[in-house]
């Protein structure tokens, strides 16, 4: 069917989207290597010069670059751990038959569609707040001390918020991939005797592995680059606490004005997720070929 | 199993499912609660909360501080803005990948695949210097063109997916019957393709409506969508909790509605289908 002519045409027709996404990929991040190799302050215009590793150097020898990346890994790790063990819980309940199924998964899946800055604020005052917040007039109900979340535990409130958000998205992958499960294989097993435990250590949990790998991967890309919940609730703070890798780079770019600095950070980042990349794209490729 | 310990069995299924998918939604209906309340009440223990009364004066008030409707305008802009200009260039390039393969289409879509793995925070320096200095900052335009290049890939792939289900042999058939090209495309690929598009449509308008890295980079005010307007209450000022409840729940009300009726499709286009 493919003659000469509609392989032209077939060019044609992507390359659009090709050009633009080799300029969008190529040009912005040429241009951020570049300045990660130069002097260059927005404060001070006019005034660039070459400095080689340098900004590597101070951007990996300072004591926050060491914390964010901490945090990085302490806020995906944990976002990742709470959303996979909580997503098949829910996941497992979900596909149960039940009364109303339809309502229950419209209510778990609804924070996915709540924006990250929405989300992070109802949490930080109408949950978190240590005088007004729902959590504070619990205690005091029960007669104890209000906690103050994000002073005391910022980064672990954060992976609350972030957890929250991303639960729905574990749980509907989970769910879809549970009920692709061979009813039949299931029951022969109870059949023969199979207890519960060993017919979700040997049938569920094996079928379920791919669709936790790809949760896991996808989740990672956008949890390593978590920034408007740490934004609207702590600015980072106290201190680094709650600095992530994106929110570093943002404040030593934008706040600081450090370009080259903040510069050297972007491309650690990118080496970063790259690391996670390649895993996520062995398993959509293999996908690809059946 | 006998009848009855399954209903028993259902019951608690149900009751667990409830109580689970009650408390996970919670945040939101709380949210829309505080809404329809004055300040004063809505900072009170909870149990008090729900016997005040209720009020509309914090939709009101939130139009009057900082004009909602220029903001959920903007959003509407941006996503959908986007949303179009990402089909219209993904939808030629998916379409004949998925037609006319060729050796390299598999590396092809990999490689586009690869683009949304860049993290934004690796290019968030000359994308801001870049819009300085085109004067893009702060403007509608620019943000369309960001969001279309970010949501590209993902485009691209949830049609590549769709279009690779039509079979080929429904054409030949055609063909056979006497069908020309024009109602080939008019009467047996657009019906065909269609839904798949719409759900591309959607899923995209949600990814575009509730992004909040770019969007809180490059803009302040007049391009400010409905990410940027909430960002504004993170610095409160006096008495404040109905008010943000009012507008964020004008914020996520359209997303929430569009997002329920496309479930199915985001597993799908946010695995890049590799989960169906």
């Amino acid at each position: 069917m493919a003659t000469e002519h509609s392989r032209t045409a077939a060019r044609l027709m992507v390359s659009p989207a090709v050009i633009l996404l080799f300029l969008w990929m190529i040009v912005p991040l040429g241009m951020t290597i570049y300045f990660s190799f130069l002097r260059y302050n927005l404060l001070m215009p006019g005034m660039e010069s070459w400095t080689g590793f340098d900004n590597y150097y101070y951007f990996i020898t300072q004591h926050a670059f060491w914390d964010a990346l901490i945090n990085t890994l302490l806020l995906v790790g944990g976002v990742l751990v709470i959303t996979v063990v909580g997503g098949v819980a829910l996941a497992l309940l979900l596909d149960q038959p039940s009364k109303g199924q339809g309502i229950v998964r419209v209510m778990v899946i609804a924070p996915f569609f709540v924006m990250p800055t929405v989300s992070a604020l109802v949490w930080k005052n109408m949950f978190m707040n240590p005088v007004n917040g729902m959590f504070a007039h619990i205690a005091k109900a029960f007669g104890l001390q209000p906690f103050d979340f994000l002073s005391h535990a910022p980064l672990a409130s954060i992976i609350l918020i972030v957890a929250w958000s991303w639960l729905p998205f574990a749980t509907l992958i989970l769910l879809t991939a549970l009920q692709s499960l061979d009813r039949e294989q299931m029951e022969a097993a109870e059949m023969d005797g199979a207890s519960w435990l060993n017919r979700f250590i040997y049938l569920t949990v094996p079928h379920l592995t791919r669709s936790i790998t790809v949760v896991v991967l996808i989740q990672s890309i956008f949890l390593l680059s978590v920034f408007a919940e740490i934004l609207v609730t702590t600015n980072g703070g106290p201190g680094t606490a709650s600095t992530n890798l994106p929110y570093l780079v943002y404040a030593q770019s934008l706040l600081n004005y450090d370009v080259g600095g903040g510069s050297a950070g972007g491309i650690i980042a990118v080496i970063l997720a790259n690391i996670v990349a390649i895993f996520l794209m062995r398993m959509i490729g293999k996908n690809l070929e059946t | 199993m006998s009848r009855k310990s399954t209903a028993t069995r259902q019951a608690v299924v149900t009751v667990a499912a409830w109580t689970i998918g009650f408390l996970i939604f919670f945040p939101i209906l709380w949210t829309i609660i505080l809404s329809f309340k004055s300040e004063g009440d809505a900072i009170k223990a909870p149990l008090d909360v729900l016997t005040s009364t209720w009020t509309m004066e914090s939709y009101h008030e939130v139009q009057e501080r900082s004009n909602y409707l220029k903001h959920f305008w903007n959003s509407v802009v941006l996503s959908l803005g986007s949303t179009l200009l990402a089909l219209l260039i993904a939808i030629p390039a998916a379409w004949s990948m998925a037609f006319v393969p060729g050796k390299r289409t598999k590396d092809l879509l990999m490689w586009m695949l690869s683009t949304k793995m860049m993290p934004a925070v690796g290019v968030l320096v000359p994308m801001y210097l870049m819009f300085r200095d085109f004067g893009l900052l702060d403007t509608r335009i620019g943000l369309v063109v960001v969001l279309t290049l970010i949501n590209l890939p993902i485009v691209v792939w949830m049609l590549y997916t769709y279009f690779k289900e039509i079979p080929g042999e429904i054409l030949e058939a055609a063909r056979m019957d006497g069908a020309n090209l024009r109602s080939e495309i008019l009467y047996i690929l657009t019906p065909m393709a269609v839904p798949g598009i719409a759900s591309t449509l959607l899923l995209n308008i949600i990814l575009a409506w509730n992004e909040a890295f770019w969007t809180l980079q490059l803009t302040t005010s007049n391009a400010a969508p409905l990410t940027q307007f909430i960002a504004s209450y993170s610095s409160p000022e006096g008495l404040f909790y109905a008010k943000l409840s009012a507008a964020s729940t004008m914020a996520i009300a359209p997303i929430l509605i569009l997002g329920w009726f496309s479930q199915k499709q985001l597993v799908r286009g946010l695995t890049f289908g590799a989960v169906k």
